[in-house]
C-alpha cells in the first residue's frame, strides 16, 4: 500500500503489537490472555505488516518459514507434555519450578512452554495463510 | 529363559529374520537360503519338544497381556492341532527356504522374496498358534497382506498384479467377516480365548445369535479356503513364483479356513446347519474343482484346481458328523501337504529346466531327469492313494466315513469318487505324463535339477512313505491329539498299512480303476469339460472384475453427485443438513424452547444489540462484496463486546481477535478469487440461500433458548473454580482448562491448525494446471483411452 501515513506508523504499531501480544501470552495463567489469543494478536501484527510493505518484507523478518515456526511450536508443545513422562507421572501433567532471581521468585513451568508452543503454532498457520493469500494478491 | 520366552521368540523369529534376509542374501547370493533355513528348523525342533507332552492329552498355554482393559492378551495355545499344523508350516517351510534358494537362484530381488517368504511364515504360524480371538485375526490378515506381497512378486507383470490384487480382497475381505463373527463370539461366551471357549459349546450352540456366528465364520474359512464360489483367486494366484504356490497353496495358507473350521469345531460343530453347509461347499469344491483341473493343461493350473478340490474334501470331512470324519481330515490334511508341497515343487523343476510347464508340450524327461521323475512318482502315489504311502492311509479312512448305507452317505461317497479319481487322473498326469513317452523338445535343455531344487521335493516325498509305514508312532504323537483337539473329546486314530477288505477297499479300487480310464482318455475329457465351460460362458473370475468395476463406477457416479466441485453447491447442502439437524429433532422430541420473557435490558446493553442488528443488514444489503465483509466485522465486535459485559474477557478478547482476522483474511480471499465486485446471484437462487441461512439462524436460535431454559449443572465449573488455583497454579480457569486440564486436547487442535496452515498453503499453491490430475482418475476416460 502506497499510503505513506500508514507506512510510517505502521513499525511503530507492529512493534508494540509484537510486544504486546507476548505479554497476553505470559500473563494468560493468570488473567485473560494466552497462547491461543497472543498468537492471533502476532498475526494481526505481520499481517499489517505484509499489508504496508510487502510479503516479502515480512518473509525476511520473521527469518523462517511460517510453518517451520508451527512446526516448532508442536514439537515444542509435545516436548512439554512428555517431559512429564520422565518424572513418572502421566503425560501432559504440569511441572513447575520457582528459581529465585535477583531477589524475585519466578514461576516457570512445563504448562508455559506448552502455551508458548500453542502460540508458535498459531502465529506460523494463521501467518501462512495469510502471507500466502497477499502474495497471490499481488500477482 | 523359560519355555514361555523361547516360544515367544520362536513366534518372532520368522519376522526377525525377514529384517535379515536381504543383507544375508547380498552377502552370501542364493546360498543366504541354508542360513534362513535355519529359522523354521529352529521353530520346528522348538516346538517339536511340546509334541510328547501333547500326545498326553493336555495342551500349552502361554502368553503376555496385551490390552488389559479390554481383556485381550496375546497369548497362544499349542494343542494337537495347533502342533501338527505349526510343524508343517514350519518344516515345509525350511525346505520351501531351500528351493526358492534354488529356484530364483540369481533373481534381482531374492532377498526381498525371502524377507516377504519368512514374513508370510511368522504370520502363518502366528495364526494357528493363537489363542486369542483378537491375535488371531491380526495375524489372519497378515497372512492376506504377505501373501498379496509374495503373489504380486513379479509386479512388472499385470496378471500378477491383479491376481495379488483379487486374493487380497478376496482373502482379506473374508477375514472381515471373520473379524465380526469373532466379535459376536466374543458377546455371545464373554470370553475371548480358544481355550476358554471350547467347553462353552453349549452356551454357543444355543444362542440365537449362532446362525449369525456360523455364517461370518464361514465367510472368513470359504474365502481363505478357496471354497466354490469363492475358489478364482485360487488358481490366479499361480501367478506367484513356484515356491510360494508351493507353501501358501497347498500347505499353508490355504489351509487356514480348514484350520478355523477345525478350531471352531467344537464350539459351532455338530449342528443340522454344520453337517448341512460344510458337507455341501465341500462337496461342490470338490468335485468343480477337480473338474476345472482336468480342464488345465499349465501343471501348475492343474495342481492348483486339485487342491481346490482337496480343501473341499477337508471341508466336508469336517463338517460331515459321522464316524471317523475328524480322523479322516486329519490324515488327508497331513497327507495332502505332504504331497502337494512335492509335487508343486517338481512342477516348479519341471519349469525351471525345461522352460514350459504346458503338460503337452513336455515328454520323455525321465532320463534327462531321473530323481524328479523318482520323486514325483512318490508325490503322486500319495495323491492318487496307493500304498505304501500317507495319501492311502488317508483315502481309506475317507471311505470308512462313507462307506455307509444312508442316502447321505451314498451321495457324498459318489462325489468323493468322481473327485478322487479326477485327482488319481490329474496327480499321474503331472507325475507321470511329462516324464513318459518319447522326449520332446523343450525351450530349454533338460537336466538334472540342483540340489536345492530337489531337497524339499524329496523331504517329502520321503516324509509321505515314512509316515505311512511308521504309522503307529505318527498316529500316536499327531494324528491321535490333532483329532482329538478337533473333535472336542478323545479320539484314537488307528488305520495301518495293513488293508482290512471291505467296503472301503473296495470304494478304493473302483476310484482307481476309474482314475486309470480318466488318465488314458484324459484328452477326450479334457475337450468336453472345455467346451462344457465355453458353453457356460461365465464365472466367478469374471464376476470378481464385473464386480469391482461396479463398485469404482459407482464410487465415481457418488463422487460426481456429491463432490461436484462447486463451492456453493457444497455450502447449501453443509447448512441444509446444519438445519436440518437443529430444527428437526426438538419437534420430533417435543422439545421446542418455550416462549422467551423478555428482560429489561440496560440501555448501553441494547445498544450494542441494535448495532450488531445494523451490521446484519448491512450485510444483507450492501452494494459490494468487501463492504459486506466488513459488515459482518460490525456483528462480531458487537457480540465480542456483548461477552465482555457478561463477564467473559477472555472470550471476548479472542472473538476481536478472531474478527479482525477473518475480515483481513476473507478481503484478502476475495482479491484473490477476483470475482465481480458485487454479488450478482439472481433472484430464484437468492430466495432459497435466503430461506436456508433464516432456518439454520432459527435453528440456532431455538437451541439457545432452550439451553437457557434447562437448569444449569455447575459441577464441572464448580471443578475447575476449585482446583484452578490449587493444582494447576493459575487463576485464569479459561487458561488453565486449555493448556493444562486439558491440555492434550489443545495438544490435538494446535496439531488441526498446523494442518489446516499446510492445508490451506498448499490449496492457494495449486495452479489451474494442476487440477487436470483428478479428471485422469476418471475410469471411463482411462478405457476410452486404451
Amino acid at each position: 500500500m502506497k499510503s505513506l501515513i500508514f507506512r510510517t506508523i505502521t513499525p511503530v504499531i507492529v512493534s508494540v503489537m509484537v510486544l504486546f501480544s507476548i505479554f497476553v501470552l505470559l500473563r494468560g495463567h493468570n488473567e485473560p490472555g494466552g497462547g491461543f489469543i497472543g498468537g492471533l494478536i502476532a498475526v494481526a501484527a505481520l499481517s499489517i505488516y505484509g499489508i504496508a510493505f510487502g510479503v516479502e518484507t515480512v518473509r525476511r523478518a520473521i527469518v523462517f518459514h511460517p510453518l517451520s515456526i508451527a512446526g516448532a511450536g508442536l514439537l515444542l508443545a509435545t516436548l512439554s507434555g512428555l517431559l512429564s513422562m520422565f518424572f513418572k507421572v502421566p503425560f501432559m501433567t504440569g511441572l513447575w519450578v520457582y528459581p529465585v532471581v535477583l531477589g524475585e521468585e519466578i514461576p516457570l513451568s512445563s504448562v508455559m512452554t506448552f502455551d508458548i508452543g500453542v502460540y508458535l503454532v498459531v502465529v506460523g498457520a494463521v501467518t501462512s495463510i495469510a502471507l500466502s493469500l497477499e502474495e497471490r494478491g499481488e500477482d | 529363559m523359560n519355555v514361555t520366552d523361547l516360544t515367544f521368540l520362536a513366534l518372532c523369529l520368522p519376522f526377525l529374520g525377514a529384517l535379515f534376509a536381504p543383507l544375508l542374501t547380498r552377502m552370501f547370493g542364493h546360498n543366504a537360503a541354508w542360513v534362513l533355513a535355519l529359522i523354521p528348523a529352529a521353530i520346528f525342533v522348538h516346538f517339536s519338544g511340546f509334541a510328547a507332552e501333547i500326545a498326553q492329552g493336555t495342551a500349552v498355554t502361554g502368553g503376555y497381556t496385551w490390552v488389559p482393559s479390554f481383556d485381550v492378551r496375546f497369548s497362544w495355545l499349542i494343542d494337537g492341532l495347533s502342533l501338527s499344523f505349526i510343524l508343517l508350516i514350519s518344516g515345509i517351510g525350511a525346505l520351501i527356504v531351500l528351493y526358492a534358494g534354488g529356484y530364483l537362484k540369481g533373481h534381482p530381488h531374492q532377498g526381498r522374496f525371502f524377507s516377504f517368504l519368512l514374513m508370510f511364515m511368522g504370520s502363518m504360524l502366528g495364526l494357528v498358534a493363537s489363542d486369542s480371538f483378537l491375535m488371531l485375526f491380526v495375524f489372519w490378515e497378515l497372512t492376506s497382506i504377505t501373501s498379496f506381497l509374495l503373489i504380486g512378486f513379479d509386479h512388472h507383470r499385470e496378471a500378477a498384479r491383479r491376481a495379488a490384487f483379487q486374493a487380497l480382497v478376496v482373502t482379506g475381505g473374508g477375514g472381515l467377516f471373520l473379524l465380526a463373527g469373532l466379535i459376536v463370539l466374543w458377546n455371545i461366551s464373554g470370553v475371548t480365548q480358544f481355550s476358554a471357549l471350547t467347553a462353552l459349546g453349549p452356551l454357543v450352540k444355543a444362542s440365537p445369535l449362532y446362525l449369525a456366528v456360523l455364517v461370518l465364520v464361514l465367510g472368513g474359512a470359504f474365502t481363505k479356503s478357496a471354497q466354490f464360489p469363492f475358489h478364482f483367486w485360487l488358481p490366479n494366484a499361480m501367478e506367484a513364483p513356484t515356491p510360494v504356490s508351493a507353501y501358501l497353496h497347498s500347505a499353508t495358507m490355504v489351509k487356514a479356513g480348514v484350520y478355523l473350521l477345525m478350531r471352531l469345531n467344537p464350539v459351532l460343530g455338530g449342528t443340522p446347519e454344520w453337517q448341512l453347509i460344510l458337507p455341501m461347499f465341500g462337496a461342490a469344491t470338490l468335485v468343480i474343482g477337480a473338474l476345472l483341473a482336468v480342464r488345465q493343461t499349465d501343471l501348475k493350473l492343474m495342481l492348483a484346481y486339485t487342491t481346490m478340490s482337496s480343501l473341499g474334501l477337508l471341508v466336508m470331512l469336517t463338517g460331515f458328523g459321522a464316524p471317523y470324519a475328524i480322523e479322516a481330515a486329519v490324515l488327508y490334511l497331513v497327507a495332502h501337504s505332504l504331497f502337494k508341497g512335492a509335487l508343486f515343487m517338481v512342477a516348479g523343476i519341471i519349469d525351471h529346466e525345461t522352460g514350459t510347464r504346458d503338460v503337452t508340450r513336455l515328454g520323455g524327461l525321465r532320463s534327462a531327469m531321473p530323481l524328479t521323475f523318482a520323486i514325483a512318482l512318490a508325490a503322486a502315489i500319495s495323491m492318487g492313494g496307493l500304498p505304501p504311502f500317507f495319501g492311502f492311509l488317508a483315502k481309506e479312512e475317507v471311505y470308512a466315513v462313507l462307506s455307509s448305507s444312508d442316502p447321505r452317505s451314498i451321495v457324498f461317497a459318489v462325489l468323493a469318487i468322481i473327485g478322487n479319481a479326477l485327482m488319481f487322473a490329474i496327480a499321474f498326469a503331472v507325475a507321470l505324463k511329462p516324464f513318459a513317452g518319447k522326449p520332446v523338445a523343450t525351450p530349454k535343455h533338460a537336466h538334472e535339477a540342483p540340489v536345492l531344487l530337489w531337497l524339499g521335493p524329496a523331504v517329502l516325498a520321503l516324509a509321505g512313505l515314512a509316515a505311512a509305514v511308521l504309522s503307529g508312532a505318527v498316529h500316536a504323537l499327531f494324528s491321535t491329539p490333532m483329532a482329538s483337539a478337533i473333535a472336542g473329546e478323545p479320539r484314537a486314530v488307528a488305520i495301518s498299512l495293513v488293508p482290512h477288505i471291505g467296503v472301503p477297499l473296495a470304494l478304493s479300487v473302483l476310484t482307481i480303476v476309474i482314475g486309470i480310464a480318466l488318465y488314458i482318455g484324459l484328452a477326450r475329457v479334457r475337450a468336453g469339460v472345455a467346451s462344457a465351460l465355453a458353453w457356460i460362458g461365465w464365472g466367478p473370475d469374471r464376476g470378481f472384475d464385473q464386480a469391482i468395476s461396479g463398485l469404482v463406477r459407482l464410487s465415481f457416479a457418488i463422487t460426481r453427485r456429491l463432490q461436484n466441485g462447486r463451492l456453493d453447491s457444497y455450502m447449501t447442502m453443509t447448512f441444509v443438513a446444519i438445519a436440518v439437524v437443529l430444527l428437526v429433532p426438538p419437534f420430533v422430541f417435543g422439545e421446542l424452547a418455550l416462549a422467551p420473557v423478555f428482560p429489561s435490558i440496560p440501555l448501553h446493553e441494547l445498544a450494542i444489540m441494535i448495532i450488531a442488528v445494523i451490521g446484519l443488514f448491512a450485510v444483507v444489503l450492501a452494494k459490494d462484496r468487501l463492504t459486506a465483509i466488513v459488515s459482518l466485522g460490525i456483528q462480531g465486535f458487537s457480540v465480542a463486546v456483548i461477552f465482555l459485559l457478561y463477564g467473559a474477557p477472555d472470550l471476548a478478547f479472542t472473538q476481536f481477535m478472531i474478527e479482525t482476522l477473518a475480515v483481513v483474511i476473507l478481503a484478502l480471499v476475495m482479491t484473490r478469487l477476483r470475482l465481480s465486485p458485487s454479488d450478482r446471484r439472481p433472484f430464484r437462487q437468492t430466495l432459497p440461500d435466503a430461506a436456508i441461512a433464516l432456518a439454520c439462524g432459527l435453528g440456532a436460535g431455538l437451541l439457545l433458548l432452550k439451553v437457557t431454559q434447562v437448569p444449569f449443572d455447575t459441577a464441572l465449573s464448580d471443578f475447575f473454580a476449585q482446583y484452578s488455583k490449587t493444582i494447576a497454579h493459575g487463576a485464569n480457569i479459561v487458561n488453565v482448562i486449555i493448556v493444562d486440564f486439558r491440555g492434550t486436547d489443545t495438544l490435538g487442535e494446535i496439531a488441526v491448525v498446523m494442518i489446516a496452515g499446510l492445508a490451506i498453503l498448499s490449496l492457494v499453491r495449486l495452479r489451474a494446471g494442476s487440477l487436470r490430475r483428478i479428471a485422469d482418475n476418471d475410469p471411463d476416460a482411462e478405457e476410452a483411452g486404451r
